[in-house]
């Protein structure tokens, strides 16, 4: 056996539990009074890939972890061979629970093996009653698996083919770690030794304390889990897996051995399902911490207060997986797209924050998104071109709401007229806005989250003017060329920290901007003329800004870069790329308003 | 607010007159259908059966011609959702759920007197359309109180929805057929046959018609529309006004008939027929809370 790393899990309370010849190490952090939550790890991982999340856990619940047998400071079986089918496994984990937690049923979380683990756990009949709730993450029940690959193959439709081999590229290391000796020679041998390198860099862990130094005997006896289970369980799969527990499911997106259509049929076989999505590789519990945290919080929380299960349920948007419970915010909240934003994301169940320099309108947007589902929502009258408010807003929230983990720069003001009759005043107005205001909540939040390192996301909204030219949008056009560019710019730099940056270039949207837009070298009578003129044509062309906000919506959840949202506004993308000098010529013209 | 406290209403008018009081009748009739109608309605029940059953109720009561036939919409047709042609109006097969919000909307004639009514309700509980409902009595105070500074109509339509823009709500009457927010609304001749075509009585077509065309050569319009045709202080007659507030898949409206008189006097150049009606009730009730 080799010895923890000191620090993994620090002030947790262990102790051993015998079953079946074996011994366990257990550590318990929290007041045991509380909810006990079971952390169960995968492979090769030993229970300190959970000591990030356990920590987060340890104020609320009893967290309780363990180590699978042969793994960390647990014991092996002897011999080792069939010593870990999930039967075995089912013992270890009810010798634990009714050690840590004799009268009350545990939650349950798994993530890998762990929740492999976990659904056999959750579907066998001898631990009903032992168990009140399963979070899964990375790591599909055994037998859903077989009945999923088997329904693939006997009626193998195109689509159901490029699905099954999509997972069996992704599960390419499952069939080498089926040879003999072969595994145990290289985790044993070169492989052990540059593993925390290698998965260190490939999912970007954090810091190096992880994997700890028990890595390459847990990575070597572990080879057994897959020999034992692997072939009996996709042979014949068992047709009674239901789960007799609720069940939440995370499923990363960027997981490089799970494909996310495994999940597919799993609302079959898990009738009290919350299914969440992560944009993520496959180590959350050392890459998303915080999201990990508070998702199994938030669940367990409800399955042990029936009356707080109400916002979960209230929130049936689309992408509801994806932004329940997410903090998000939104800058020029109070109307248009920036409202319709904020309201498409409460009705994905996320907490919202509006942001507006128009207190009354942000403070009315919060209110109607808690209305459609939003978690929480709180209004906040701040200008983002103001830099120390923008500060002073980025502390409060942090501090009071959490670190944001969607950005949707959206605040933007309108100015048209002629180049040469557009003062500075009128530029450093736009720019101030347009421009600043964007960067203020790029630097000042972005910061947040890339400190933070458990990804995020940043929306910034810029136009169709940014790559149209016109004669009456000089600096409109400037002002959201530059917001077009940074976000492009952001994207490159901050891909490092898996935070997606998306630029939307929404087109002619019936919002206000055209009622408050100021137009330049004319006066005051003339300008409201334009205004309600403006308005009018605007409203005619009648693109409402609910459709923008699906698209930004979509534009996180794909993470995509350049994101022109109307007709026209593809067509001029299309048009900037292969025919501008017919986009030139247009722009000549001179619209009569 | 003071002009709504000092609003003087139809029903305690001593002098309204008999066209007025048969107007104001025909109108209540139809509130009381829908209020039948709506607590009838159990989860299962199509927009089809639910029209079918004003249909009825009204019948029984001496209904024997439409301005329109009754309409209902359940769900997410109350916000009218991705309608593009008007035949969507129309009721469907849909089934109301529970926690589902409705709209009943019926023009039933009687005895010569045209009303047209919208009744908004849900299966339950619904906040969001409660909250709705709420917010759809400033609009009937801004109407009134903008009618009678003799604002151009289409200026008024205008800032009923800037009002439902800041409340960050949809217009949802731009739907109907040219966008109207009201229509004039008048007597009908009573005819042994009365045909309808396209769910519309042709009697009332004819005389909306006749409206149309006098309209056309003085300047004004039967319609209330966001479009050049409204660009004309309020004509003197009756004018069924119906707001319609749409948020997310949820919609709600009240409809219901404003007096436009000639009078100079503020207070009697324009003001709501009747002030005992579901909505007003409603909120009467809320500010009392």
């Amino acid at each position: 056996m080799s010895g923890m790393s000191g620090t993994a899990l620090a002030g947790a309370r262990e102790r051993r539990v015998s079953t079946g010849g074996i011994e366990l190490c257990v550590a318990e952090l929290g007041d045991p009074d509380h909810p006990t939550v079971v952390l169960v790890h995968g492979y090769p991982d030993s229970k300190e890939v959970w000591s990030e999340v356990a920590e987060r856990l340890a104020s609320r619940f009893h967290v309780v972890l363990y180590d699978v047998r042969g793994h960390g400071r647990s014991s092996a079986p002897v011999p080792l061979r069939g010593g870990f089918t999930l039967e075995k496994l089912t013992d270890d984990f009810l010798a634990v629970v009714d050690a840590v937690s004799p009268d009350r049923p545990v939650h349950l979380v798994g993530h890998d093996w762990g929740s492999v683990q976990g659904w056999e756990f959750a579907t066998v009949a001898r631990t009903e009653g032992r168990i009140a709730s399963f979070t899964s993450m990375s790591g599909p029940s055994l037998d859903h698996f077989g009945h999923w690959i088997k329904k693939r193959m006997t009626r193998p439709t195109p689509r159901r083919a490029a699905q099954l081999l999509n997972q069996g590229v992704k599960s390419w290391y499952v069939g080498m770690l089926h040879t003999p000796v072969l595994p145990e020679l290289a985790w044993r041998g070169p492989l052990g030794k540059r593993w925390p390198k290698i998965v260190q860099r490939a999912e970007k862990f954090p810091d190096s304390s992880y994997p700890t130094a028990s890595l390459r005997e847990d990575a070597a006896h572990g080879a057994w889990l897959y020999r034992d289970n692997v072939r009996p369980r996709m042979r014949r799969p068992r047709t009674d897996a239901y789960a007799h527990v609720p069940v939440q499911l995370i499923v990363p997106t960027g997981d490089a051995f799970l494909s996310e259509r495994l999940y597919d049929d799993t609302e079959r076989w898990a009738p009290d399902l919350v299914r969440r999505t992560l944009s993520a590789k496959h180590w959350i519990p050392r890459t998303r911490p915080d999201q990990v945290a508070s998702w199994i919080s938030e669940f367990v929380t409800a399955r042990e207060e029936p009356a707080a299960r109400a916002p979960q349920q209230k929130a049936p948007g689309r992408h509801a997986d994806r932004f329940g419970g997410r903090l998000v915010l939104v800058t020029g909240a109070a109307s248009g797209i920036g409202r319709a934003t904020a309201f498409a994301f409460a009705e994905a169940g996320a907490r919202v924050v509006a942001v507006d320099r128009d207190a009354e309108g942000a403070a009315r947007t919060a209110e109607m998104a808690r209305l459609v589902g939003a978690a929480e929502a709180w209004g906040e009258c701040v200008d983002v071109s103001d830099e120390q408010a923008m500060e002073k807003l980025a502390a409060k929230v942090a501090t009071e709401y959490g670190i944001v983990d969607v950005l949707v720069n959206n605040a933007g003001i309108g100015l048209s007229g002629p180049f040469l009759e557009t003062t500075s005043e009128d530029w450093k107005k736009v720019l101030d806005v347009n421009l600043w205001g964007v960067i203020h909540g790029c630097r000042i939040f972005g910061k947040q989250m890339a400190e933070r390192n458990q990804g995020g996301h940043i929306v910034n909204t810029a136009s169709a003017a940014a790559y149209l030219p016109s004669r009456t949008l000089p600096a409109y056009s400037t002002s959201k060329a530059a917001v077009l560019m940074l976000s492009e710019c952001l994207r490159a730099e901050l891909a490092d920290k898996s935070i997606g940056v998306s630029a939307i270039c929404p087109g002619i949207v019936n919002t206000n901007i055209t009622a408050t837009s100021r137009f330049a070298g004319v006066d005051a009578a003339e300008e409201k003329r334009r205004q309600e003129r403006s308005s009018r044509l605007y409203g005619l062309r009648n693109f409402p800004p609910e459709k923008v906000a699906e698209a930004i919506l979509l534009a996180v959840v794909k993470n995509q870069a350049v994101v022109p949202v109307t007709p026209e506004s593809k067509g001029a993308l299309w048009m900037s790329r292969f025919t501008p000098r017919t986009l030139r010529r247009i722009a000549r013209l001179e619209p009569r308003l | 607010m003071a002009g709504a406290t000092k609003q003087r209403t139809a029903h305690d008018r001593a002098g309204l007159s008999d066209e007025l009081r048969g107007f104001r009748e025909v109108q209540r009739l139809a509130y009381e259908c829908a209020e039948t109608v709506a607590a009838q309605l159990r989860p299962g029940v199509t927009e089809r059966e639910a029209a079918r059953m004003q249909r009825d109720w009204l019948r029984e009561r001496g209904v024997r011609d439409w301005f329109h036939l009754p309409f209902a919409w359940f769900g997410d047709r109350t916000a009218f959702v991705n309608f593009k042609i008007p035949l969507q109006f129309f009721p469907t097969g849909r089934k109301l759920e529970p926690g589902m919000p409705f709209i009943l909307d019926m023009a039933p004639v009687y005895r010569g007197y045209a009303a047209d009514i919208g009744y908004s309700g849900s299966l339950g509980l619904h906040p969001v359309q409660d909250r709705l409902m709420s917010d759809l009595r400033p609009h009937r105070e801004l109407i009134l109180e903008q009618v009678r500074e003799r604002r151009p109509l289409r200026e008024i339509y205008e800032n009923v929805e800037r009002l439902m823009t800041r409340q960050g709500y949809a217009n949802r009457h731009r739907a109907y057929p040219f966008g109207v927010i009201a229509h004039k609304i008048d007597r009908v001749r009573e005819r042994r046959w009365s045909p309808t075509a396209f769910g519309f009585g042709t009697q009332s077509l004819r005389g909306l018609a006749a409206d149309a065309l006098h309209g056309h050569r003085e300047g004004w319009s039967p319609l209330w529309s966001p479009y050049r045709f409204s660009d004309h202080p309020p004509q003197p007659g009756l004018w069924a006004v119906e707001p319609h507030l749409g948020f997310r898949g949820t919609g709600a409206k009240f409809e219901e008939i404003l007096v436009v008189t000639d009078s100079r006097d503020p207070g009697e150049s324009a003001f709501w027929l009747d002030d005992d009606l579901p909505h007003v009730r409603r909120w009467a009730e809320e500010k009392a809370a």
